[in-house]
């Protein structure tokens, strides 16, 4: 079984949620996000988001925008991130997930890029520009690997795309709790849970929710509905913050230790 | 009326297929907050192409607002400068109201944009000739107007920066990646993501998502159609060669669409080599044959060994571009249309040869197509029929024309 469905069915055995962060592969750089990767884990994060820079995110907030960025400029590839995955998998047995846009992927090629990280130890893949009217060859490759490829839905998902979104995710089901870009948010939107409700309604899947979620009161929010909570740019700000001091893995395992405290 | 415009004489094919596709590229990759809009655009879309109220609203526009048709110049001056015993025809898109063709396009989307029922539109400008086309149709049909431009860019085209503030319209700095075309287009986008339901996304070329490459295309043909019609009233026969720019692709599809059955008629798009393909900097996408998907298609782009975007280079903003429109990747690819470029300085020297030959003052991304023009002349027959697409006027240029011509 893969690492993510035996994460989601004993989360559900033991009636629990889940936390999830994204970290920016390479950002501050790539050695630092491997032991950020696995000092979240330690503090609680249940599955971690390693996010592939990509030069031109569409779907990205300012905040992962100028990780990407730096990252990329300190010479990170998709190359260097697969090699490092197995330095995560050394360190935790929390599932991880690539997380990037399609380019680079598919540059490398699909079924290179899903062997590979298969073999470095990683679990699946979340591609936001590849929806599921054009992932039909990459799910293949993924179900032969035993890998899942998790697909998003949006508010702005009408009924029949929840469904078909629904039927096609692997894993889990992620949904982006606004319109708009990754960020932090302050306040999440007051329609979330009966959305969230609706979606639970059409799966067994495990649903995920992210997108804006920066704050302990937003992860209890988010999981009274669903079965994990993503925080992203709030870690992300927060690395910033702390880039190149002593204190950074601190903060950020108690930041993370807190949010997963929120799901107690 | 011989001379009333058709706004919408694509040939029936099958282009793009019912996926978005054309042949291998195209295709609809973004994320699913946007999908949905996608689709109801298409639909959309497919309804009011049908509509003859719509077209005939839209063709009342290309005439009376726009200046549609534009006139087929015979370049007889050029000719004898190109020592050419060809007859060689502009069409003069540069006479449309704006500047440029980029106006074809955003009348049919701004009338488009009313149907779907949004008060907003946004837009993503390179030289800022999109941009003004933009701004233009939102203060006539009175939308709200957010237009992305590249930090670079705003420094290049001062003057269409003011223009379109004239107009009405709010110029949002992108100060991202390298602060052109392509950071603007993915502002553009990040916007639409936040406000797809009340805002309509005016894309400027074919390229992007399905259905976009096909409705901006479908607004340009009017471009091919006039000169389908204007050529065989004048020659009696169709044209052997039509010559076009291509950045992210418009005006040159707009030109080649028309006539793609019309298989006599070859097809030669002009990319920018900037200072040279093997410099590194240039914007020749098509030349560096690598397939990607990039701004929601899958087509030929710029990329470097670990599939990140490689920024473009050119002297003309509208072809600083890494991606290109699918449908020419598809011609390149099936051969129907072949693919060349042009250096800056080549450019630089159309655009004297145009002004002093002619006295008309040719687009920096135009006078790529021109300077073709002078490579093909030696191959050219006696009587051979060529059309080049002059997209846009150089007053938008002045300020590089001056800086890099040294006439003063």
């Amino acid at each position: 079984m893969n690492r993510i469905d035996s994460l989601f069915a004993r989360k559900r055995a033991e009636g629990a949620k889940s936390l999830i962060i994204f970290l920016s592969a390479g950002y501050p750089d790539l050695p630092t996000s491997v032991e950020l990767a696995a000092a979240c884990a330690e503090a609680g994060a249940d599955l971690i988001e390693f996010g592939v820079p990509f030069s031109d995110p569409i779907a990205d907030g300012p905040t992962i925008q100028r990780s990407s960025a730096i990252a990329l400029q300190r010479g990170v590839t998709l190359n260097k991130i697969l090699a490092a995955v197995p330095e995560i998998r050394k360190r935790t047995a929390a599932p991880v997930i690539l997380f990037g846009a399609l380019n680079p992927f598919l540059h490398h090629g699909l079924e290179k890029v899903v062997r590979e990280a298969r073999a470095a130890g990683a679990d699946g893949f979340i591609i936001p520009d590849l929806p599921p009217e054009e992932s039909g060859e990459f799910e293949s490759i993924c179900r032969a690997e035993e890998m899942a490829m998790t697909h998003l839905l949006a508010p702005t998902s009408p009924p029949e795309r929840r469904r078909l979104v629904a039927k096609r995710s692997m894993g889990f089901l992620y949904y982006m709790s606004v319109k708009g870009v990754t960020g932090a948010r302050k306040d999440l939107p007051p329609d979330l849970a009966d959305n969230l409700r609706q979606i639970r309604a059409l799966t067994d899947k495990p649903l995920a929710v992210g997108f804006g979620i920066s704050t302990p009161e937003h992860v209890r929010q988010g999981a009274a509905v669903a079965d994990a909570v993503v925080v992203g740019s709030a870690a992300i700000n927060l690395i910033g913050q702390y880039e190149g001091k002593p204190e950074l893995l601190g903060k950020v395992r108690d930041y993370v230790a807190s949010l997963a405290g929120a799901l107690k | 009326m011989s001379d009333k415009p058709s706004t919408m004489a694509a040939p029936a094919q099958a282009l793009p297929d019912e996926r978005g596709r054309y042949g291998g590229f195209g295709g609809r990759f973004v994320p699913e907050t946007l999908m949905q809009a996608l689709y109801d655009l298409e639909a959309e879309y497919l309804k009011i192409k049908g509509d003859p109220a719509f077209q005939a609203e839209l063709e009342a526009l290309n005439h009376d607002y726009a200046g549609r048709p534009t006139p087929l110049f015979r370049a007889r001056r050029l000719e004898e400068a190109l020592r050419t015993r060809a007859h060689v025809y502009l069409k003069r898109e540069d006479l449309c109201h704006t500047g440029a063709h980029k106006i074809n396009n955003t009348l049919g989307q701004g009338l488009l944009t009313k149907r779907l029922g949004k008060p907003r539109v946004i837009a993503e400008t390179g030289a800022g000739q999109h941009g003004v086309a933009t701004a233009t149709v939102a203060a006539l049909l009175g939308f709200e107007c957010d237009v992305f431009m590249g930090v670079e860019d705003m420094r290049r085209q001062e003057p269409n920066v003011f223009r379109m503030r004239l107009l009405g319209t709010r110029v949002v700095p992108v100060e991202s990646g390298s602060g052109t075309l392509k950071d603007a287009t993915n502002e553009a986008m990040r916007d639409w993501m936040a406000r797809v339901t009340d805002t309509h996304y005016i894309i400027g070329s074919v390229v992007g998502p399905h259905p976009f490459p096909m409705i901006v295309r479908d607004f340009q043909t009017v471009i091919g159609a006039e000169t389908k019609r204007q050529v065989l009233e004048r020659e009696g026969r169709l044209p052997d060669w039509l010559v076009a720019c291509v950045g992210g692709g418009s005006n040159s599809i707009g030109l080649f669409h028309p006539f793609y059955a019309d298989r006599q008629v070859k097809f030669v798009g002009v990319e920018a080599a900037g200072e040279g393909i093997a410099s590194g900097k240039h914007a020749a996408t098509i030349s560096a044959r690598e397939v990607g998907v990039f701004h929601g298609s899958r087509s030929y782009v710029l990329q470097t060994d670990d599939g990140q975007i490689k920024p473009a280079h050119s002297i003309s903003a509208g072809l600083d571009y890494p991606g290109v429109g699918p449908q020419h990747s598809f011609y390149a690819a099936t051969g129907r249309a072949t693919y060349v470029s042009a250096t800056d300085d080549e450019a630089l020297e159309a655009v004297e040869q145009l002004c002093r030959a002619e006295g008309i003052i040719p687009a920096l991304e135009s006078a790529h197509a021109l300077a073709h023009l002078k490579k093909l002349a030696p191959q050219l027959k006696d009587g051979d029929i060529v059309v080049v697409c002059l997209s846009g006027r150089g007053d938008k240029d002045v300020p590089t024309l001056r800086e890099r011509l040294k006439i003063d």
